[in-house]
């Protein structure tokens, strides 16, 4: 039995408006928490729900907030965090595209129990139809009085403004974001301090991924106890997948956390398994920054459990045979895609995006892409496939955003599941028919 | 690496007058009022998108000059954020930018051929403008639209499981369009700003 | 008071002081290098990762090891915190591969280089440097600028330490130079080629670890080791007038401020200081500067060096071995 509660009424004809989105239901949970309920009462039920921050790095989104500081007296922000660049990730552009509503409800509930009067949505410059979208949805909400002064007759202030990037992957960082809204460029922060006491403006500052705030509606209304029914274990609740590569249907699911990693990938519902009926070589979880996983490891785990749709089943294994839900950008590779042209390729996209600011990620990245395009290009040698996973090892968990672990992850990982097609790519380049590159074949979205 | 090259040359110059219509300002000052009182540097990213559009459909050196003067900010402070982020031009371009994504989700489902179509097709290389000034072809990383690999965007439009036939569709579409007057010139800042 | 102990040796700092300071307090070995962090310059630090060290003891109340290497330029320290920097081989590791980061793209033209025999990333690469690159692609380059007409870019040479920036942020009121483009073709740039007209700006060659910003009054003028520099003075209406005057003979080859053994100056000096003054009428002349003599500019210039391999016998010793072993240490007065 599929239970949703995110895309529920993604289906319902005008749900974009304010009228449809409220006839179902929709801002229940702001009248609600403004009326009944007090911030830390909200900020409770977010705990309880076990409701993990879906940007990426999966951390527990009511222990986030208890962080904010308080007690400086400084206005507080939230930021929702809707500069998606992860490639392989496209959820967010769906939510906001259809049901953006939702995550204005899910801001003001979060603004009001975290005591911010002010609120951005951070989205990026490719995004600018959906800034169009956000904008009408926002000024909907101010007519009928969810935003502004006084919102439905209390003493809650809430103003939210949506805020343009300019093509920058690094600004999904927080930090990064920060520094952004402010006008900057987009270099992260040196953390210590963290921005839950000095964020945007030196202020008190909150950032969260557009479906973590989706969520804050749903357990506001319900309460944090039954979000937490949802999924298994410390994986609660449901995650928006954005499934995508050498399969049949491509697209936005949201699956209970839980769900089998080969239901999800063959069932006709979900992916409907690989395209043209060739082979599965391999996956990327979570977003092209989690470690790729062959075929044999991401159906089951190396101890041979059916591996779960959850933070904890695929990151089963470590990095040695394991993985992470990150963000939840799953892209499949069939039989025919190189391994060594994919991952030069996203070596080249981290070296694009890498902002130079720390020594290790700005150089290594550029080097890393260099050796890379070599092998492609058949002009490797055995010794620069170890000198690949040298480079990555010393980038990894020595910069000062993630990311240098980003930028070292994929390359590490597909050196370690493939290593023969590299050694292959430097023995005998001419063997590889750079496969990715073939004829389109048209497909359509269930 | 950013495409942007070493050693690039300027385009200091620009024979337009550089100064916003009263209509825009006041979108401007609507702008500048998101941000707490002193902050306004953060309308900075904004203000750079407009300019971008209205002015030249790039960013010259006396267009930031302007900005920067617009929010009491230093020229350099301009420079420093049109230079980082990816989608500030600051070279001229043509009156469509075709951003076609390379990376690796799109690359595997075609992105590549596709790419080389266009190339051939307008016959100018990724990075170039035609000579008639109507298009200028940029490769750009991920557009956040996998799942309807490949895809482009071109201007604020984004183009979708993109064929052969599609682009040549698309870009005769364009062309057509292009003759035209732009269409509704004052739209987009209602919408996207 | 807040004890940390760093390589076994343990201090008390103030609370607020990193880790770094509270190394630089206790002196010695155990000082990690530094090539961005500069302490004159708020919000410096925490770029480049030499500084990197192992918190092997986070503090007495939560024991347990920081995940990850921190930069110890930017990390304040917990009371009973324990740090391993050159006691540990991950951060000696770390180091080496962060130096060989530093050089993959550097020309390595020290030979033509105003800044050898000072320059930190020379020292840095000496002590924690591969012996051979492993790098085989072609190195980025970019065109030598004048920002001004008394300083000198070479781009090609700068490690991005953001210094310049902050000190032209904090020294002056309107900032002129920045960094421009981002990843690996970033660079410090006017954009523009403005000048940076401004009577504190020379500071940015003082503050630069490396050649990329040289002082074109001095351009090839001399080498470093060739020249005496000597504490001097001036009474000046814009800064303390307090420099080094880097002198061969009775000539004043350049002036630059005072550093101390960190390579950090003691007070920042006005142009009309480093740049006009050339003579030496200009200057009331204190005294030699202490120079560490591993220093190259030490070279030949030692007066009353004694030789290691020289053993006094210890009844002729006059001294305390502390005292012996302090005269012989790295501070030497040169000549």
């Amino acid at each position: 039995m599929e239970r949703k509660i995110l895309l529920k009424n993604v289906d319902v004809p005008g749900i974009r408006t304010f009228e449809v989105y409220r006839s179902t239901g929709g801002y229940d949970s702001v009248e609600k928490a403004l009326k009944k309920m007090t911030p830390d009462e909200v900020v409770e039920e977010v705990k309880m729900s076990g409701l993990r921050g879906r940007g990426g790095a999966g951390f527990p989104a009511g222990m986030k907030w208890s962080f904010i500081d308080k007690k400086s007296g400084n206005p507080r922000y939230l930021i929702c965090n809707a500069d998606e660049s992860e490639p392989g990730t496209f959820k967010d552009r769906y939510l906001m595209e259809k049901l953006p509503h939702l995550l204005i409800e899910g801001m003001i509930c979060s603004c009001y129990a975290l005591g911010a009067n002010t609120g951005y949505i951070y989205v990026r410059g490719e995004y600018k139809y959906i800034i169009g979208i956000l904008n009408q949805a926002i000024l909907e909400a101010y007519e009928k009085g969810f935003l502004g002064k006084n919102i439905l007759g209390t003493a809650f202030n809430l103003d939210i403004h949506v805020h343009s990037g300019a093509g920058a992957y690094i600004c999904g960082e927080e930090t990064a974001q920060i520094e952004s809204l402010e006008g900057k460029r987009g270099n992260p922060r040196i953390k210590p301090p963290f921005p839950a006491v000095v964020g945007l403006y030196g202020c008190p500052t909150v950032v969260n991924n557009v479906e973590t705030l989706a969520n804050i509606g749903f357990i506001v209304n319900n309460g944090g106890g039954e979000y937490a029914k949802y999924g298994v274990g410390k994986s609660t609740g449901t995650k928006l997948i954005s499934a995508c590569g050498n399969i049949n249907n491509p697209g936005v699911y949201e699956i209970e956390l839980g769900l089998s990693v080969r239901e999800f990938l063959y069932d006709p519902k979900y992916c409907g398994g690989v395209k043209n009926g060739k082979e599965l070589k391999a996956v990327i979880a979570g977003g092209s920054s989690v470690p790729i996983l062959p075929a044999s490891l991401i159906l089951k785990t190396a101890a041979g459990e059916e591996r779960l749709m959850t933070y904890e089943s695929l990151a089963d294994g470590g990095f040695v045979s394991g993985t992470m839900l990150g963000s939840g950008g799953f892209i499949v590779y069939d039989e025919d895609a190189c391994i060594v042209r994919n991952t030069w390729n996203l070596a080249r996209f981290y070296h694009h995006e890498s902002c130079g600011q720390c020594s290790p990620c700005r150089e290594g990245t550029g080097w890393m892409e260099s050796v890379l395009h070599r092998i492609e290009n058949g002009h490797g040698r055995t010794k620069d496939i170890d000198l690949l996973v040298s480079i990555a090892s010393k980038i990894e968990g020595n910069t000062i955003c993630p990311l240098g672990d980003a930028a070292a992850w994929p390359i590490a990982s597909a050196i370690r599941h493939f290593r023969h097609e590299f050694e292959e790519h430097v023995l005998h380049p001419e063997k590889c028919i750079n496969s990715t590159i073939r004829q389109f074949d048209d497909v359509t979205i269930s | 690496m950013l495409d942007k090259k070493i050693n690039h040359p300027l385009h200091a110059k620009t024979d337009i007058p550089v100064r916003f219509s009263e209509e825009t300002l006041e979108r401007v000052r609507k702008i500048i009022e998101r941000y707490p009182a002193g902050k306004q540097k953060s309308a900075l990213l904004p203000l750079l998108h407009m300019a971008q559009e209205e002015f030249l459909g790039y960013l010259s050196v006396d267009v930031m000059d302007y900005i920067a003067s617009l929010l009491e900010i230093q020229p350099i402070e301009v420079y420093e954020v049109a230079t980082f982020y990816s989608q500030y031009y600051l070279d001229p371009v043509g009156k469509n930018v075709i951003e076609i994504c390379r990376t690796g989700p799109c690359a595997i489902c075609g992105g590549e051929a596709i790419q080389s179509y266009l190339e051939q097709k307008l016959a100018i290389k990724t990075g170039e403008t035609t000579p008639d000034g109507l298009f200028t072809l940029k490769a750009v990383e991920c557009l956040g639209a996998c799942g309807s690999a490949p895809v482009m965007q071109v201007n604020t439009e984004f183009y979708e499981f993109l064929t052969e036939e599609k682009i040549d569709h698309i870009l005769d579409d364009l062309r057509r369009k292009s003759s035209e007057e732009k269409p509704e010139a004052s739209k987009w800042k209602e919408k996207f700003f | 008071m807040l004890k940390v102990t760093i390589d076994n040796q343990t201090i008390e700092v103030e609370e607020g002081t990193t880790i770094l300071q509270a190394a630089r307090l206790i002196g010695g070995a155990v000082v990690p290098p530094a090539m961005c962090y500069y302490s004159k310059l708020k919000d410096s630090g925490g770029k480049c990762r030499t500084c990197l060290v192992k918190v092997a003891q986070g503090s007495a109340r939560d024991p347990r090891p920081m995940p990850k290497l921190v930069a110890s330029c930017r990390t304040p320290v917990a009371d009973g915190m324990v740090v391993q920097n050159i006691t540990s081989q991950e951060v000696i590791d770390t180091r080496k591969a962060i130096v060989e980061f530093l050089l993959i793209n550097h020309p390595l033209d020290c030979p033509v280089c105003d800044q050898a025999g000072e320059c930190d990333l020379q020292n840095l690469s000496y002590e924690n440097g591969r012996e051979e690159s492993r790098f085989e692609e072609s190195k980025r380059t970019f065109k030598v600028i004048d920002i001004g007409d008394k300083i000198q870019l070479h781009m090609n040479r700068c490690i991005l330490c953001y210094r310049c920036v902050y000190t032209a942020d904090q020294l002056t009121n309107k900032r002129s130079h920045g960094i421009l483009y981002r990843g690996d073709v970033s660079e410090i740039s006017t954009y523009i080629q403005n000048d940076i007209t401004n009577d504190f700006s020379g500071n940015i060659i003082d503050v630069c670890p490396v050649g990329a910003l040289t002082d074109k009054t001095f351009r090839f003028k001399n080498r470093v080791w060739f020249l005496n520099p000597m504490n001097a003075h001036r009474s000046c209406t814009k800064c303390s007038g307090k420099v080094t005057a880097w002198m061969r003979g009775d000539e004043v080859y350049r002036v630059t401020g005072r550093k101390d053994q960190f390579g950090e100056v003691e007070e920042f000096i006005c142009n009309e200081c480093r740049f006009e003054k050339k003579d030496k009428e200009d200057w009331v002349i204190e005294g030699p500067r202490n120079i560490k003599r591993a220093s190259v500019i030490s070279q030949n210039h030692y007066l009353n060096a004694r030789k290691p391999s020289v053993i006094i016998p210890l009844e002729n010793r006059t001294e305390s071995l502390e005292e012996y072993a302090k005269e012989n240490s790295n501070e030497n007065k040169i000549s």
